[in-house]
């Protein structure tokens, strides 16, 4: 087994769907497998998630970790820029967001990333 | 012996959802011979605001318009197999929904139906009167404003339930909490007690789980090389077979596409949650914290865990008042240079809509570089390097009070057709009119719901 970290972007590793409330949106981060929990809670924190939506002057972001059910969950308040009903923005719901969240850079042993590949439902060549 | 398992389907999602989905759910259901709900949720946060005005103009309107589309199809068969179908398509106007759904029996020959309604939750002309409180951070509302176009308080699942109790072959309800369409059936099929706070979370968790259709199903979910969904355009909407313990299990009709697994079921659990120890309904506290999924075969997953935890003593309103207009236009470059034309004429008409409305609201982007992660200052889009062959759209957009200045700013796009930089086309222009909501809490005791059945002939 090589130990050696890799730095991949976190949809390597994970799947999540950003929802909307106003002008507060959630995003789901969630490991294929269950070993990608564990980077996820040690390097995706909520400081780190902040900067990623900075240029959209983010609020408070809070962190909340289901270690059961084996997902995260980020709220950032303020992100959409007045939300489905104010924002000039064409994705007022902020729905492509969690994209934006998943290209963070994430480092994780081959393991990890290989537990996640097998984890993946990925068809050869697409469907 | 199925009567120990309840099956709920779910057929609609949002108000714009496939109409077509009902059939496959609704032949699953009879299939199963379990007894069996179907449900649609149609009314996302603004939705009701829309129905109002839609009402104004026309006193019959103000429902669900694609109402008799999604029910054409199951109608029949959801009567004929004891069925029930329940919605909030009654909008900003059950007895108009309910009134359409008898014409449509009648149309399809099914004869006369029971139909019941239940309102109550429409607070718009009382609310100057009701006790309100400011609902988490949001600054408490002016509820004396004279723009206010609906104001609706969600209800939860116990006026539904006693819907089905007057045997109601078709439910329909305005502002109800998503969830409720789904924990009612179970409440009158099961007799829970309405203070088994875990009985009450499984129920709204099943339908938080169904509430948005195909979102659970494999919809909203592919992204080709990571996780593939076959059959997206036949997707099966979801299925869940609840138990009188509160195990839930969600599926979908066989022969559909689409796909249920744990990836898909928890993307679904986490959609639009904050605290997810604390997810308030009028039913119950949902205490997510100790859910999890087991695949449970092919497209079945098992769904356990939930908690609950004493339901609030407030309700929550939502109101929506008038929020101005959206004026929007756009343009298209292609080819060599077009990324520098794009900006050079995104930047034209936003420097031209300044001159003339100073102060206004407005967003100049390029789309086909990069525009919804970006904020309104184009940062990202000014980091960005260019790609040598672009094909790239110039949108504009402004927030105003009037539809003249709106449609003013978006004519400025079309000005850039002679007096923008060169090649561009494919001028689009659109103003719409906006909706606010704000969300304030009032005490539950201030909220009586009505249930009632509808004549054939009322």
């Amino acid at each position: 087994m090589n130990d050696a970290l890799v730095s991949v972007a976190l949809r390597e590793i994970a799947h999540g769907r950003t929802g909307d409330k106003g002008d507060r949106a959630n995003i789901s981060i969630i490991p294929y497998a269950p070993s990608g929990y564990a980077p996820i809670a040690a390097q995706i924190t909520p400081a780190r998630m902040r900067d990623v939506f900075a240029h959209r002057n983010v609020g408070r972001v809070a962190r909340f970790d289901l270690p059961v059910l084996a997902a995260f969950n980020f709220v950032l308040d303020d992100v959409l820029q007045g939300g489905v009903n104010g924002s000039l923005n064409l994705d007022g719901h902020g729905k492509s967001l969690s994209f934006l969240a998943l290209a963070m850079p994430v480092e994780v042993s081959q393991a990890v990333l290989t537990d996640a590949r097998k984890a993946r439902r990925a068809v050869e060549g697409g469907i | 012996m199925t009567s120990d398992i309840f099956h709920i389907g779910n057929a609609a999602g949002f108000a714009n959802d496939r109409l077509d989905a009902g059939a496959p759910v609704v032949a699953a259901l009879i299939a199963s011979g379990a007894p069996a709900a179907l449900f649609y949720e149609t009314l996302a946060e603004r939705t009701l605001a829309f129905a109002q005005r839609a009402r104004l103009a026309d006193p019959d309107a103000g429902f669900t318009p694609d109402l008799e589309s999604f029910l054409a199809p199951v109608l029949a068969d959801c009567v004929a197999h004891n069925i029930p179908v329940l919605g909030n398509f009654g909008a900003a106007n059950p007895l108009g929904a309910a009134r359409a759904v008898h014409a449509l029996a009648q149309r399809l020959g099914i004869g006369t139906i029971k139909v019941a309604v239940v309102e109550g939750d429409d607070v718009r002309a009382a609310l100057p009167g009701l006790q309100v409180q400011a609902w988490e951070a949001e600054p408490l509302f002016d509820v004396h404003r004279r723009d206010i176009l609906a104001a609706n308080v969600y209800l939860g699942a116990q006026p539904i339930a006693a819907a089905l109790a007057l045997g109601a072959d078709v439910v329909v309800t305005g502002r109800v909490t998503d969830s409720a369409l789904a924990l009612a059936p179970l409440l009158h099929h099961f007799g829970w007690n309405e203070a088994d706070w875990d009985l009450m979370a499984a129920g709204v968790l099943t339908g938080h789980l169904l509430e948005c259709g195909a979102q659970i199903t494999g919809g909203y979910f592919a992204d080709p090389g990571y996780k593939d969904v076959a059959g997206m355009a036949s997707i099966g909407y979801p299925i869940a077979e609840v138990s009188a313990d509160g195990g839930i299990v969600v599926t979908k009709p066989p022969g559909t596409g689409g796909r249920v697994d744990s990836q898909t079921v928890k993307e679904q659990i986490l959609y639009e949650i904050h605290d997810p120890a604390a997810y308030l309904t009028p039913d119950v506290t949902l205490d997510l914290s100790n859910v999890f999924v087991r695949d449970d075969g092919l497209d079945r997953v098992r769904v356990a865990g939930a908690r609950g935890w004493p339901a609030p003593e407030t309700l929550k309103i939502t109101i929506s008042f008038e929020g101005g207009w959206l004026g929007e236009g756009e343009i298209s470059y292609a080819g060599p240079g077009a990324a520098a034309r794009a900006r050079l004429a995104a930047d034209t008409a936003r420097a031209r809509i300044e001159r003339q409305f100073p102060g206004i609201a407005v967003r100049a982007e390029v789309l086909g570089l990069v525009s919804l992660f970006d904020g309104d200052s184009g940062a990202l889009a000014h980091a960005m390097g260019d790609c040598e062959w672009p094909d790239v759209r110039v949108r504009i957009a402004v927030n105003c009070d009037d539809e003249a200045t709106a449609a003013r700013a978006a004519r400025e796009v079309e000005t850039l057709y002679c007096a923008g930089p060169a090649g561009g086309g494919g001028v689009r222009r659109h103003v719409t009119r906006r909706v606010k909501t704000a969300s304030c809490l009032i005490p539950r005791e201030s909220v009586q719901p009505r249930i009632r059945l509808v004549a054939a002939d009322e």
